[in-house]
């Protein structure tokens, strides 16, 4: 395993409509190890969705380079960028994206079955998954009969299905409640620190530093500030910033 | 697991009874219209194609069975005195006129044969036999225009052309593709009935000593016999039946009737399969993100065509049968062949199929941000 994880240099992105062009991302860097979370932060249009879809092989960059695990990906083919994720990523959404249709434990077999693993053995780990986010009875509960926090975590098991090196959650707390939001905010740190997997995280949720190692602020698709590290974040460092307009949070 | 596909199909109860209504509406509509063309097909030439002939004689120009013309008898002798022709006889179809009992007139198509070659005569017969209608005067019906010609009993007494005429026998589902049902008498009846001159026929009729080639046979007709066309049996079949279900547009308008079944179908499909998907696109843009290729999405989506296919066909299939077990007791025969109801199912799948590559094209271009929307 190498120690960065994801390696982002000089990215840019720019969306082309009619004879208008918008750079949402403008020379960005960026390295996220192994072990750490990292959240992103920013105003709305700031270029985090771009940046996390870009990092995720769902968005092509228009100039730069993203390593992933020591792979390049920026020039792969199209066809090649789902084995990329497949190897490589977990995505926690917002929304929860799950699959209305599935059951819960059934959601978590999606996930294997595109790694082709099925049947009992599928069973038995999306089983084992749900038991580590506390959903071990739920297995053939429906999404729409779980609470917003259990969505989320469902998710998450999900995430972890394909046994990923690499978590992109994208404001993975917006849509509960303070105690489920910290609930899998320690649950990605968790996923982190004790697993070894880097975490990147997107969201507006303050609630989020405490369980950060490094804020990474973005403002007009550029790194607005130096990033702060785990210790600064302890420190104080966040009080200070909260004093500049360029690391407000949205 | 149970598949994607199918959980996705069977979740929304209400969009997959759209989906299958639109599936069984294409099936059944397709299939009945098929059906009906078929049965038209069969019964502009059944007489033709049950004559137990290898070749027919006809006037010059004859476009189809019911438009025979006058020529020579003398012409049988012709053909008789030809080398590799087993028998040979004279044969009239020809619209004419039957009186019911209360007075009132039908159209008929008359078909007037020898009984003792029986070369085009009555099949399937029910009640009486043909060697009845050796006797003077007598003719066969089919018990399906048994009401529309006004016929109570066997040996009932009505009028042809304001000749005498009785009913000595019943045959079963011989149907025409006019209005006009086929009644079957003898040569010598139907000349009187048409009012040909005893020197005339409309067609002769060939059978070739077995083992003759039948298409050797007919060049040598052709070469001995002048002012006649020669056909073998199914090339004057296929001539008649074209000009009925082409000539006239009548099977034109039933086939644009079946393709317009197969085209409402697609949309409707189309239609609910494309809302299902626009449905599920969060979704499937969550399993491109998870690592899904597109030939994954890909296979959800054309599964679900499938199955609705299936389940469509099998719906639509189970209407249509019997649709068409029950219209053989009628004058409208809805047929269909094996070959056919094989071959729906698989344009049923063509269908679904084709229907789901709108869905395929969205899945396609899915804006990836749409997986992080909230």
């Amino acid at each position: 395993m190498t120690e960065t994880a994801i390696s982002v240099r000089g990215l840019t992105k720019t969306y082309s409509t009619g004879a208008t062009a918008v750079r949402a991302l403008d020379g960005v860097n960026l390295d996220v190890s192994h072990g750490e979370v990292v959240l992103l932060m920013g105003p709305s249009g700031s270029g985090k969705t771009t940046l996390i879809s870009i990092i995720g092989c769902i968005l092509r960059a228009t100039e730069g380079s993203v390593r992933v695990c020591g792979r390049e990906v920026v020039g792969l083919r199209e066809s090649e960028l789902p084995r990329v994720r497949l190897d490589h990523f977990g995505f926690v959404f917002q929304g929860f994206n799950l699959f209305s249709a599935l059951s819960v434990g059934e959601n978590v077999e999606l996930a294997l079955d595109l790694k082709n693993v099925r049947g009992a053995v599928a069973r038995h780990r999306a089983a084992s998954l749900l038991e580590q986010v506390g959903l071990g009875d739920k297995y053939r509960a429906h999404p729409a009969d779980l609470s917003g926090g259990q969505k989320q975590r469902v998710a998450i098991a999900r995430a972890l299905a394909g046994e990923p090196e690499i978590i992109l959650a994208d404001e993975p707390t917006a849509a509960l409640d303070s105690h489920s939001g910290r609930n899998v905010l320690e649950m990605l740190r968790e996923l982190a620190h004790a697993r070894g997997r880097a975490v990147v995280i997107v969201t507006h949720d303050s609630r989020a530093l405490e369980y950060a190692d490094r804020v990474v602020h973005i403002e007009d698709g550029r790194i607005a500030a130096p990033t702060a590290s785990s210790e600064e974040i302890n420190s104080g460092w966040m009080n200070h910033r909260e004093q500049s307009p360029a690391t407000q949070l949205a | 697991m149970a598949s994607l596909a199918r959980r996705n199909l069977f979740h929304d109860k209400v969009r997959l009874m759209v989906t299958l209504t639109g599936v069984v509406f294409a099936v059944v509509l397709v299939s009945i219209q098929l059906g009906l063309f078929f049965g038209f097909k069969t019964a502009t030439s059944n007489i033709i194609d049950h004559s137990g002939a290898d070749l027919w004689l006809t006037g010059k120009d004859v476009t189809y069975i019911e438009n025979g013309v006058r020529f020579s008898e003398r012409k049988l002798y012709q053909v008789l005195a030809t080398p590799g022709v087993a028998a040979a006889s004279k044969y009239i179809v020809d619209f004419s006129q039957w009186k019911m009992p209360g007075g009132a007139e039908e159209g008929i198509l008359l078909v007037g044969f020898d009984p003792a070659t029986n070369f085009g005569g009555p099949w399937d017969i029910v009640a009486g036999r043909v060697e009845n209608l050796k006797a003077a005067d007598t003719v066969i019906v089919d018990e399906l225009y048994r009401d529309k010609l006004g016929i109570a009993r066997l040996g009932q007494t009505v009028e042809i052309q304001g000749r005498r005429a009785r009913v000595v026998g019943f045959t079963r589902g011989i149907r025409t593709f006019t209005t006009s049902p086929a009644v079957f008498t003898s040569f010598k009846n139907a000349q009187n009935y048409t009012r040909l001159r005893e020197d005339e026929t409309m067609y002769i009729l060939v059978r070739a000593v077995a083992g003759v080639d039948v298409e050797a046979l007919r060049s040598e007709l052709v070469a001995r016999v002048r002012g006649v066309e020669v056909y073998t049996n199914a090339e004057f079949s296929r001539r008649t039946q074209n000009y009925w279900m082409f000539g006239t547009g009548a099977g034109v308008t039933v086939l644009i009737a079946a393709a317009l079944g197969l085209i409402v179908g697609i949309v409707v499909v189309a239609q609910t399969i494309y809302a299902a998907t626009v449905d599920h696109l969060r979704e499937f843009g969550t399993l491109k993100a998870m690592g899904a290729s597109n030939g994954y999405i890909y296979r959800v989506i054309i599964k679900q065509a499938l199955m609705s296919a299936v389940i469509g066909y099998v719906l639509g299939m189970s209407i249509s049968l019997p649709a068409s077990f029950f219209s053989q007791q009628g004058t409208t025969a809805i047929i269909l062949p094996w070959p056919v109801v094989l071959g729906l199912f698989g344009l049923t799948i063509l269908m679904c199929i084709t229907a789901s590559v709108i869905s395929i094209n969205k899945v396609t271009r899915i804006d990836p941000a749409l997986v992080f929307k909230g």
